[in-house]
């Protein structure tokens, strides 16, 4: 019953088809067999979680009703969780206990999830190949040759592999959508500001976005109503008011305008992945929705604004691992960490600011003005999530910008702060799985939750909805 | 432009192989070759974001509440001295 989705595990909860300690060991039990082929998890916290499933089922019969009583989830190891070991995947924070929690996971607790454990990522989230993990790289549940992508890695794969009902994830730019893509599930990247920072290791500020990552569009709304919202603890969230994301999923598509952009089907995107995508975009449009070409800023110099602001960010948020208040020195970093900080301190030295970050801001300025006038004209965009397939392990050795290339179709939308989900749409010829992403306007999570909801209730029935990894 | 690196290993705090010096020097020189491409793209008149929802000046009333006990603060420390965080000493006598 692992298996279950998040809306099937609250029913099977409630109707008393399954305890969540019953439910929670199937997922400790899942992780034990199958975690040593995906390494999926840096942390599995198993007493934990089964004294929390029992508290549940104990809150359960008193009658307690919470939205996610009970259910067993996995959380990337950057967020901050009471007494546990929270690395960020690297051996800096080898030993770190972190003190306090994170508003995401106090918020995930405070709703009645059991949590199960830290899954793996790329190292302080530098990647999208969960391959420069100081732990060893993630695999693809649905090829272990393969790499789940990243930085959500282990997220992406534990919930792919069932070792969860479903888990969260934070992106930067792609680190949410990109491996949900690679891994066939959910993958939601709320607006900038929606989901609160505060506890999760800091990446790229200005762009840090947490997130679900389920098995389903409408388990990724159940989630989001828990985290969303503003909070005292961090200031860049928002204070405008949260929806109820599961409201709109149903509702009609008929009319819905989608903008498709040629600069997105890039030279060089794999064929099958273009396909699929197309193929998906007509379903949408056999559903109701009208198809605009529109022209978009050329993603291209996303890549550029993206490495100049994150590794920036990133020089200066790690400069406070210094081994003295908590964790290993400086020495510990490993070489992409090393890399990125070089450059940022580079970029940000005196004499460069203008020439690089300043320069970087004004085309995000641009950037953000051009999606503007876009949906001016169409509610969504829709694009394919990452150019390729999932890539096989070993393809980031002697790529200096790797991450940063991979995910050049997500970055414009993180740049400018957009809501954005990766929904699965099939599979290439070689089994692995085709992501398409649907972006929105700042704070458009409910449509955008909409038009992923409405493509994957109108495509249950095609074949390879019933594919799963096996391990 | 060659970049100083050993400089920009100084003021990043690492401490570099020369095995590391050398590669990152590479590196460091491809990646800045690659963003230079930004300057194809006009920004004059263009003002920079820094925060992309528009909020500014977020503030709050300035009070005091309950937070991490010292013991907890300590908890991570390597070095500890009577309740304090220890540290390398950074002045020399005089």
């Amino acid at each position: 019953m692992n298996n279950l989705n998040l809306k099937q595990a609250k029913e099977a909860l409630k109707n008393k088809k399954i305890s969540s300690y019953e439910l929670t060991k199937l997922c400790l039990e899942t992780i034990e067999k199958t975690d040593k082929k995906l390494n999926a998890f840096v942390t599995v916290t198993n007493e934990l979680a089964l004294k929390s499933a029992k508290n549940a089922d104990n809150s359960i019969k008193n009658g307690v009703e919470l939205p996610l009583l009970g259910i067993p989830i996995a959380i990337k190891d950057n967020f901050s969780a009471k007494n546990v070991r929270t690395t960020a995947s690297s051996k800096v924070l080898d030993d770190y206990i972190s003190p306090f929690d994170s508003t995401v996971v106090k918020k995930l607790k405070d709703a009645g999830a059991v949590i199960l454990g830290k899954t793996n990522m790329d190292a302080w989230a530098h990647g999208s190949s969960t391959e420069t993990s100081d732990y060893g790289p993630t695999r693809n549940p649905w090829n272990t040759n393969y790499l789940p992508g990243g930085s959500s890695g282990g997220s992406a794969a534990s919930v792919a592999a069932n070792q969860c009902i479903a888990a969260i994830g934070s992106e930067t730019a792609g680190s949410i959508r990109q491996p949900a893509s690679w891994c066939g599930v959910v993958g939601l990247k709320p607006t900038y500001g929606r989901v609160s920072r505060y506890g999760v290791v800091a990446m790229g500020s200005s762009l840090d976005s947490p997130g679900p990552i389920t098995k389903t569009v409408e388990d990724s709304a159940q989630i989001l109503n828990v985290l969303a919202g503003v909070d005292e603890m961090d200031a860049t969230t928002s204070p405008l008011p949260v929806r109820n994301y599961t409201h709109e999923l149903n509702k009609s598509i008929q009319g819905l305008k989608i903008g498709i952009s040629d600069e997105y089907f890039i030279k060089g995107i794999d064929k099958e992945v273009e396909e699929k995508v197309k193929q998906a975009i007509k379903k949408l449009e056999l559903l109701g929705a009208k198809i605009e070409k529109i022209k978009l800023f050329d993603p291209k110099y996303a890549i550029d604004v993206y490495t100049i602001i994150q590794r920036s960010e990133v020089s200066s948020n790690l400069a406070r691992y210094d081994g003295i208040r908590f964790g290993n020195d400086r020495s510990s970093f490993a070489e992409e960490a090393k890399r990125r900080i070089m450059f940022g301190t580079y970029a940000l030295s005196s004499g460069y600011y203008d020439q690089y970050y300043n320069k970087a801001q004004q085309v995000r300025t641009l950037i953000i003005e051009d999606f503007n006038k876009a949906f001016k004209k169409v509610d969504v965009i829709i694009a394919p999530t990452s150019p390729s397939l999932a890539l096989p392990v070993g393809a980031t050795k002697g790529e200096s910008m790797f991450g940063e290339l991979a995910d050049v179709l997500v970055e414009p939308s993180s740049i400018a702060g957009l809501a954005g989900i990766n929904i699965p749409v099939g599979f290439a010829k070689n089994d692995l799985p085709v992501g398409m992403q649907i972006i929105g306007p700042q704070f458009s999570e409910s449509l955008v939750l909409n038009v992923a909801n409405q493509y994957e209730i109108n495509t249950q029935d095609e074949k390879w909805r019933n594919l799963t990894p096996s391990l | 432009m060659k970049i100083n690196v050993p400089h920009v290993a100084k003021l990043a705090n690492l401490t570099l192989s020369d095995q590391e010096l050398k590669k990152f020097e590479s590196q460091l020189q491809e990646t800045v070759d690659y963003v230079e491409e930004l300057n194809e793209v006009d920004t004059k008149g263009v003002e920079s974001t820094s925060q992309v929802t528009g909020l500014e000046n977020v503030l709050r009333e300035d009070i005091a509440k309950p937070s991490l006990s010292q013991e907890e603060a300590l908890s991570n420390a390597k070095d500890t001295y009577n309740g304090f965080f220890k540290v390398d000493a950074i002045l020399e006598d005089e």
